[in-house]
């Protein structure tokens, strides 16, 4: 079988204006941004709700998300934003002959370390998303866009501290020196 | 005028509608490469700032596009979702994201391309994803402090800076290009390439970074629909041309008690001012408010005929210039103001006794038609005035 090689990234300004483009649309359409992590957020409780319904009843937080959504977690825009998400990036990456079964890791990284991390890292990602009421795209990308103070403070927070750490982790990215 | 959800599109298609952009977010964000775990963290170690060009290229076409909608009148910036601030929680959670990012290598929406596009360590992301939420959730009760404290409401950058939404985009551009300039550099140095600027190059680039920047110069530069009309109005005011058909205040009651269905009285003082007094069966639009798509539906129709009225006769003949500006109605402003009617029908108790028999008719007339006033007032309070749609902030954000 002849296998074609994966094709070059776009360019990242084009990408840029595109992704941009996007937004725009979703804020003059919906009048809101773009998510991500609102929609595992949604996942979760919905999976609380379902395994451990009288858990979710006693809980604060399970039982003020009802309240608050009486529709039920998973009736959420960006459930179904999330839901195109992954749709749009299989066909993209079919489309670009990326789609393949791997993982990718820093050089010399045992792939143990590399799962490890990842679930710590989204562990962490997910635990602050919600501590700082959205993710990257939410709150970082979307709030630079309508220039709300919270998500562009955000944003300088999480690249901020990410480049502050980026040193102490090195190992997991770049060859040893 | 958007946004479209939800006058414009039901609120069910919104839905149809967050698959398809989220398509186009996908799509987009595999093509730029965020799909890969190293381009991502190149960001961080410099020899791959993609992601900064990306991000930063998607939020100022946004921001510029925003500013553009804005300034067109096609866009209420007012109401749409504005991410609010809750210092502490947003720096905090700020940080612990970042060292989730250099950690898992990867933000939600990406790993999410990751993992569609068959990366293991993006669904090893995602799994973390939904642990760390989950543990956010049972233990909420001990962060909840930090969480909901110092709430700001939804404050804008600009504002905070003490510049103008404009003023603001403008540096954002510039910060934007200078970040290009530099990381290409460090990039370059990082891979151990040499730097060269050719010629094409900068031209083209200059362009790139010149266009937003004329765009957002000529939304300064320019004036708005709204100031456009208030200068023709007071145009029109100062060359004397303002002279508003008026209706006298007996005529108004007079044909309130016989046929209110076919008059709009409208009453163009602020909410708090209407909820204090109103003419009945008038409906409140705010001078200020007139002019937006929603009040204009009202008020221009050739059904019935409009009478305006507020604190002042100014208010009440601007308003009716306003309506005038807009479309062909038949408009009416009211000769006495909202103070001046309540008194003369509402506020009157004695009749006066050495008054002529002329005078007594029309002071007995007025009583008479505040109290038919008032009754029709409360018949139709609830079933014969237009629906005015309190245009709501809309909810977004990942809550």
């Amino acid at each position: 079988m002849i296998t074609e090689k994966p094709k070059k990234y776009m360019n990242p300004y084009l990408a840029g204006f595109f992704l941009g483009f996007v937004l725009l649309l979703t804020i003059y359409v919906t009048g809101r941004g773009l998510g991500a992590s609102g929609a595992f957020k949604s996942i979760v409780i919905q999976s609380v709700e379902t395994i451990a319904p009288t858990h979710a009843e006693n809980t604060v937080y399970y039982a003020d998300y009802q309240k608050s959504h009486p529709e039920g977690a998973m009736k959420s825009w960006l459930v179904f934003e999330v839901l195109g998400v992954i749709i749009g990036a299989f066909l993209s990456g079919v489309a670009s002959n990326r789609v393949s079964l791997k993982l990718e890791k820093g050089p010399g990284v045992k792939n143990s370390t590399r799962i490890i991390g990842a679930i710590v890292g989204g562990a962490l990602f997910g635990f602050g998303s919600q501590l700082g009421r959205g993710c990257t795209s939410g709150s970082a990308l979307s709030g630079m866009a309508v220039m709300s103070f919270g998500g562009i403070i955000t944003m300088l927070a999480i690249f901020g501290v990410a480049y502050m750490v980026a040193y102490f982790f090195k190992n997991l990215w770049i060859k040893k020196q | 005028m958007g946004p479209l959800v939800p006058d414009i599109i039901s609120s069910e298609l919104n839905y149809i509608i967050a698959l398809i952009v989220g398509i186009g977010f996908g799509f987009a964000l595999e093509q730029a490469g965020f799909a890969s775990t190293k381009k991502l963290v190149g960001l961080f170690y410099g020899y791959d700032f993609t992601v900064l060009r990306v991000f930063f290229t998607a939020g100022i076409t946004a921001m510029v596009g925003v500013v553009v909608l804005n300034h067109l009148g096609l866009l209420d910036i007012s109401i749409i979702y504005i991410n609010p601030t809750f210092l502490w929680s947003a720096l905090i959670g700020g940080g612990i994201m970042g060292f989730g990012f250099i950690i898992g290598g990867f933000c939600p929406g990406t790993s999410a391309c990751a993992a569609a596009t068959g990366r293991v360590d993006g669904m090893a992301f995602l799994l973390g994803s939904v642990i760390g939420i989950f543990a956010f959730a049972e233990g909420y009760p001990l962060w909840k402090d930090i969480y909901t404290a110092e709430n700001w409401g939804p404050v804008l950058m600009y504002d905070q800076l003490g510049m103008s939404r404009e003023g603001f985009g403008l540096v954002m551009i510039l910060i934007a290009a200078g970040a290009f300039v530099a990381t290409t550099m460090i990039e370059n140095k990082i891979n151990g390439k040499e730097t060269k600027w050719f010629k094409p190059v900068i031209i083209k680039n200059s362009i790139l970074v010149a266009t937003p920047l004329l765009i957002v110069l000529i939304v300064i530069i320019t004036p708005t629909k709204r100031e456009v009309m208030d200068k023709r109005i007071d145009e029109k005011i100062a060359a004397g041309e303002c002279n508003p058909k008026i209706m006298e205040g007996d005529k108004l009651a007079y044909e309130l008690m016989n046929q209110y269905y076919k008059y709009n009285v409208i009453d163009v003082r602020s909410p708090e001012e209407f909820q204090k007094f109103h003419i009945p069966t008038a409906i409140n639009i705010p001078l200020e408010e007139m002019h937006k798509s929603g009040s204009l539906g009202t008020i221009i129709q050739n059904i019935k005929t409009n009478v305006f009225y507020g604190a002042d006769s100014m208010q009440s003949q601007r308003a009716c210039m306003v309506s005038k500006y807009f479309g062909k109605s038949d408009n009416f402003a009211l000769e006495l103001t909202a103070e001046e009617f309540n008194k003369q029908y509402f506020l009157i108790t004695d009749i006066d006794p050495h008054g002529t028999k002329q005078e007594v008719d029309i002071q007995n007339f007025r009583i008479e038609a505040g109290k038919k006033m008032k009754e029709i007032g409360e018949a139709v309070a609830n079933m014969d005035k237009p629906v005015m749609k309190k245009a709501t902030r809309v909810s977004g954000g990942c809550s």
